[in-house]
């Protein structure tokens, strides 16, 4: 058990506290989840459709913990020396020929071959330290001196073998360069991966992490989401347009809207000025809830029996 | 709460989720960190903790609401404290047992406890088979005291001093034992489903393909699944191959930038081994149309998890139906390909010759063409020509004939005369047939 986050986190609650202070309201299980992660040192994998926070859920727990936020971008062809560490080879290079003199100044004292190898052994670990490595987000996070929340958004786009690589530092927080050695985290970071399953990700990474499912939220949730990302909208429309969020996922569209559209798809509204849903507002605004032509015409058939029920959550009669 | 938590993970186990035991010390640990006492904080945790999919996740929540699932014990009858029978402490006084005066007071929290605790003490979890089901109810009643219940009737009965008392006994001896079962019953449900499937399964891969059973085709639905997921995931993996001879001098000049540019290392070229691309012919001529749906299912499942797949389906002619399978659902789709050209009574000849029309531009040295069918053309032409046009472009072609081989040739079968111009025809008759098949065949498309 990690006691280093105990105090911050004495319990779920506080954690659901936390998120919730930074302007992140996270479900039950949610906090459930980077609870757990933090008292097990676990990876938390995170999977859901686009949209529904995974990566702010990172953000929001870097914020709230007080700690830095390293973020790694997975695509394909990543490998260790774009995620990892890589040697600074024009400053070696740069550094061998400033040296240059030094270096016959000190081997011109030895006579020999031999002696004069020996001496030159004597050096040149210097070339190869951490000097003159460049740290790249994997290694960065582990040597963060109060710790740090590692983000390794989109797992699923980077290879099979990057994904083996990853799990010494998932389990053990350590990573090995040959020429160094092994360097372990200084206080182990808090791990969040995202996945928006376009593959299936390897058991053993899976047996790793804890598999946090972040679905669409339901309909009180996202109210509350839109009343902290958008403070002072008016309750009632407030009501209307997360109801009308809502029955749109009910039909059977290509890409649903997400939580983000929602709260874009709020400002816009707002913008507008419109203090209540009508059928003709919401026609103008679907295309930042509807991203296909296809969705487009679906959703926009079944707007005004949409909005009329809205309308109806939200308490007024139409 | 040990033996409850393994208890469980042995229930969820049986449903299908995949825990192994690393994964149980986790959740042992994890359940230790948030405490016992919350019912949903532990639900939460145990499926983060143990779920790796959504749908292992559903399994398991599913399974931790059934197990804790605790209906209370109600003998018999429904009104509290019954009549004027006076409190327990009196009961022990009249020598009573104590299962007895637990009825007697309708003491419903007493009873759960000790029918919980009895089916503890026999290993009730253990159950595996329906039919032992009334043996271990009967276990259960003896553990909580049955024999001395009847003591007590009999008893009371004889001394003729209360007979009332001794027919509610009576009556609440029945309803105890309905719980019992019913209680069973419910851990029948929780720890056999694995065995029970298991066995189902292991048969479901052996039967005959034209033999199966309106019933078993969901689980066969997802055996299928499973198995083309499976074939899939092992096969396709890119992979990588060095063309020696061609220097990648940019990536040999970073590698040895450390040497100050004198190639101490080598880097070679390399080149991505495309997967191979499949063509599969589906038969969904009245001939086959026992096994039509399921070949449909197969081709469903395999250009669900394999990219690239282009499917055919034919009876009297023949369709691209690559797009409805990525379209639609799997059962509109199998009903959509069925609507289109099932049942029609096969043309070998006319439908080679659709196929030539369509894909022969695309059938190259990557190719591997896949023909589902029983070869029975109602003596039209089978046009050996177009086959061996196939078979000359492409990489592979296999036959898959769902016909027992023994029937090959007989009748209007044309398998005989097809068979030179295939790579290799198999019959494939069972589940298991087929999955040896097809992984054959990605082993050697390699």
């Amino acid at each position: 058990m990690d006691t280093h986050f105990s105090d911050i986190i004495p319990s779920i609650e506080s954690v659901q506290v936390g998120l919730g202070s930074t302007g992140y309201i996270p479900s039950r299980q949610i906090s459930t989840a980077l609870f757990l992660a933090m008292r097990l040192g676990k990876p938390i994998l995170a999977e859901g459709p686009a949209g529904v926070g995974k990566t702010e859920l990172a953000k929001a727990a870097a914020e709230f913990l007080g700690l830095p936020l390293v973020r790694m971008q997975c695509y394909d062809g990543l490998d260790e020396s774009k995620a990892l560490y890589e040697w600074k080879y024009g400053k070696q290079l740069l550094y061998t020929q400033i040296l240059k003199e030094k270096v016959s100044a000190v081997l011109s004292k030895d006579d020999t071959m031999e002696s004069a190898l020996n001496r030159l052994h004597e050096f040149d670990d210097i070339f190869f330290s951490e000097r003159f490595l460049e740290p790249r987000p994997l290694l960065k996070a582990l040597q963060e001196p109060k710790g740090a929340v590692l983000l390794i958004d989109e797992i699923d786009k980077a290879d099979e073998e990057f994904e083996a690589f990853l799990l010494e530092i998932l389990s053990d927080h350590q990573v090995t360069i040959p020429e160094i050695g092994t360097i372990s985290a200084i206080v182990k970071p808090v791990v969040i991966l995202t996945s928006n399953n376009t593959r299936d990700l390897g058991d053993a990474m899976k047996r790793r992490c804890l598999h946090l499912h972040i679905g669409y939220p339901d309909a009180k949730l996202e109210e509350q989401i839109i009343d902290s990302r958008i403070p002072g909208i008016d309750a009632s429309l407030r009501r209307q347009l997360v109801s009308f969020v809502q029955q749109l996922r009910g039909l059977d569209l290509r890409k649903l809207p997400s939580v983000s559209e929602t709260i874009d798809w709020a400002r816009a509204i707002l913008l507008l000025n419109a203090s209540r849903l009508d059928s003709a507002v919401v026609q103008d605004t679907l295309n930042l809830l509807l991203k296909f032509e296809g969705d487009m015409t679906m959703g926009g058939k079944a707007v005004p029996e949409m909005v009329h029920k809205a309308l109806r959550d939200g308490g007024i009669e139409a | 709460m040990t033996a409850m938590l393994l208890d469980l993970l042995r229930a969820a186990r049986g449903a299908g989720v995949r825990i192994s035991v690393a994964e149980s010390i986790d959740a042992f640990r994890s359940a230790e960190v948030v405490g016992y006492t919350d019912r949903q904080t532990l639900k939460d945790t145990l499926s983060l903790t143990l779920g790796k999919s959504i749908e292992d996740k559903k399994l398991f929540e599913d399974t931790f609401d059934l197990y804790f699932q605790r209906e209370m014990v109600s003998s018999g009858e429904a009104e509290a404290p019954a009549s004027p029978r006076q409190p327990s402490a009196d009961g022990e006084a009249d020598g009573l047992a104590p299962l007895s005066s637990m009825l007697l007071d309708n003491d419903q929290a007493g009873l759960a406890a000790a029918m919980e605790g009895a089916a503890q003490a026999i290993g009730a979890s253990n159950i595996a088979l329906f039919t032992q089901t009334n043996m271990f109810a009967w276990r259960i009643l003896e553990q909580m005291g049955l024999p001395e219940l009847d003591r007590d009737i009999a008893h009371l009965r004889g001394d003729g001093a209360d007979e009332a008392t001794a027919e509610r006994l009576e009556q609440m001896r029945a309803a105890l034992g309905q719980q019992a079962r019913a209680y069973m019953e419910r851990q029948l449900t929780l720890f056999s489903a694995g065995t029970t499937r298991e066995i189902r399964e292991g048969a479901l891969r052996n039967v005959r393909l034209s033999q199966l059973d309106r019933r078993d085709m969901d689980r066969m639905r997802a055996l299928v699944r499973d198995m083309a997921k499976q074939i899939a995931t092992r096969y396709s993996r890119k992979r990588w191959q060095d063309r020696r001879g061609h220097l990648d001098i940019r990536r040999t000049m970073r590698r040895n930038m450390s040497f100050d540019s004198i190639p101490f290392h080598t880097v070679w070229k390399r080149s991505r081994i495309d997967r191979p691309s499949i063509m599969v012919l589906c038969d969904v001529s009245g001939s086959v149309a026992a096994v039509a749906r399921f070949l449909l299912m197969f081709l469903y499942s395999l250009a669900d998890v394999l990219a690239g797949i282009r499917s055919f389906a034919y009876s009297n002619h023949l369709i691209e139906v690559s797009d409805i399978l990525a379209r639609r659902e799997i059962d509109d789709a199998i009903e959509e390909v069925m609507k289109i050209v099932g049942f029609g009574s096969s043309d070998y000849g006319r439908c080679l010759a659709d196929f030539s029309e369509i894909a022969m531009r695309n059938v190259n040295r990557q190719t591997t063409v896949i023909i589902l069918g029983d070869a029975r053309g109602n003596r039209n032409e089978p046009r050996i020509d177009i086959m061996k046009q196939i078979f000359e472009r492409a990489n592979r072609v296999i036959w898959l004939n769902p016909e027992p081989q023994s029937l090959w040739g007989t009748g209007d079968s044309d398998i005989l005369r097809y068979e030179p111009f295939c790579h290799q025809v198999t019959p494939c008759g069972t589940l298991v047939q087929l999955e040896r098949v097809i992984s054959e065949m990605m082993q050697q498309a390699q």
